[in-house]
């Protein structure tokens, strides 16, 4: 069966991680999960530039790291689940990570989430939306 | 003979495992979401079992992008806890189960699932957040694990049908394993859930109640539901509900509803969580 990645395009606000994504942000990847280890994690918080230098990233995805522009990070074919490895070493929780790709504060977020969470109405389709 | 006596299925929530180490199950925020598994923690220890075949997905905790398995099943005598950034979580080692494991992973090669044979495996919490729900914090698991994970993570993943033909193939293969065994299978992830993008924080509880609906009492519906689909209604992350569909085929035709909970949210996640056994 030939693939269809096209079809993906059309959610908003939403990155599907393809196996073609996923080639361009192995390196990226790689370096996220490094960070599994509490020495690596020691090291990259010292001098996050330095270790980032250490991997074949592109200039754009150390940037996005650097600035924890997660959105651009999955942009540039990072996964949400290897990014966990950069906020969780410090300290932070998928909500909080998560609400930064939004555009609401995390007060709102968490508020959203626990009066039952963002309805579908509206978010299913870009051209519904007019996006596309 | 060994038997499948029950399915469980379960969202497996990081944050879920955060409240159980750090005694926060009876906060606010977490109570009611707990209690809706006090039933199933009673239940199993009521309705004890050899063995849990345990259906989950690694979230870049052991696999990474290295190697990428579809399906993959874990042989081994034991296996460790992952560091998921944060440290390993306080949870008992999982113990295995290398008789039906290795009987079960040939099986399913010779009946043309190409299984990935796993004699290292480091398991995350889609693994060990079900554990500590069902059997809350003991000094050792009551049961023995095959792992099970399967690609949810990087599209394409496997296709429903290919996910309840697996199901149907591990209930012939535990029935002709020579030894007397009770044996669960879990399916675990979901439900509707999106943890990235500008959508993120999607909940859609009227999906999510069909898909439970369609999956105790028709299946094979299922089966030619596309990804698609399971993305933009039940979230990016929601397409792990297939694996669900994994611990469904092996449960036969038809089954008892025997607990059905439902509560939103933990963290961005609608939770889910089904008790069902065979009916033959
Ligand atoms: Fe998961």
């Amino acid at each position: 069966m030939k693939p269809n990645f096209e079809q993906y395009k059309d959610i908003p606000g939403t990155t599907i991680y393809t196996i073609e994504l996923a080639r361009q942000g192995f390196q990226l990847n790689e370096f996220c999960m490094s960070l599994r280890t509490e020495e690596n994690r020691k090291r990259f918080h010292a001098d996050e530039r330095a270790y980032l230098d250490e991997w074949d990233m592109s200039e754009d995805q150390k940037q996005a790291v650097l600035t924890r522009d997660f959105q651009k990070m999955l942009d540039l074919g990072g996964n949400v689940y290897f990014l966990s490895k950069i906020f969780a070493a410090e300290g932070m929780s998928y909500v909080q990570a998560v609400s930064t790709m939004t555009d609401m504060n995390v007060e709102q977020y968490q508020a959203m989430m626990v009066a039952g969470g963002r309805n579908i109405e509206g978010w299913r389709s870009k051209k519904e939306r007019g996006e596309a | 003979m060994a038997k499948i006596v029950a399915g469980i299925s379960t969202s497996h929530v990081p944050a879920v495992g955060h409240a159980v180490d750090s005694g926060r199950t009876q906060d606010d925020y977490w109570k009611p979401m707990f209690a809706g598994y006090e039933f199933s923690k009673q239940w199993v220890k009521d309705n004890p079992a050899d063995v849990d075949i345990i259906v989950y997905n690694d979230h870049a905790s052991y696999f990474g992008m290295d190697i990428m398995p579809t399906f993959a099943m874990g042989i081994a005598e034991k296996y460790e806890i992952c560091d998921e950034g944060y440290g390993p979580r306080p949870v008992p080692v999982v113990e295995g189960h290398p008789e039906l494991a290795t009987h079960l992973a040939a099986s399913l090669i010779l009946d043309d699932f190409d299984m990935t044979v796993l004699n290292r495996l480091e398991v995350d919490h889609g693994l060990t957040v079900p554990m500590s729900l069902m059997y809350g914090q003991p000094e050792k698991w009551p049961t023995k694990v095959i792992p099970l994970p399967v690609n949810v993570v990087m599209n394409p993943q496997p296709s429903g049908e290919r996910c309840l033909a697996l199901g149907k193939a591990i209930r012939d293969a535990v029935q002709q394993f020579d030894g007397d065994l009770t044996v669960r299978i879990w399916g675990t992830g979901g439900m509707s859930h999106q943890i990235q993008g500008a959508r993120a924080g999607l909940i859609n509880t009227p999906w999510d109640t069909k898909f439970l609906d369609d999956l105790i009492n028709d299946p094979e519906t299922l089966k030619y539901k596309p990804h698609l689909e399971y993305m933009i209604e039940a979230g990016s992350e929601g397409v792990e509900l297939i694996m669900w569909l994994i611990m469904r085929g092996a449960l036969g035709d038809k089954v008892n509803e025997v607990y059905r909970f439902y509560h939103v949210p933990a963290s961005n996640t609608a939770v889910g969580h089904l008790i069902l056994t065979p009916q033959d």
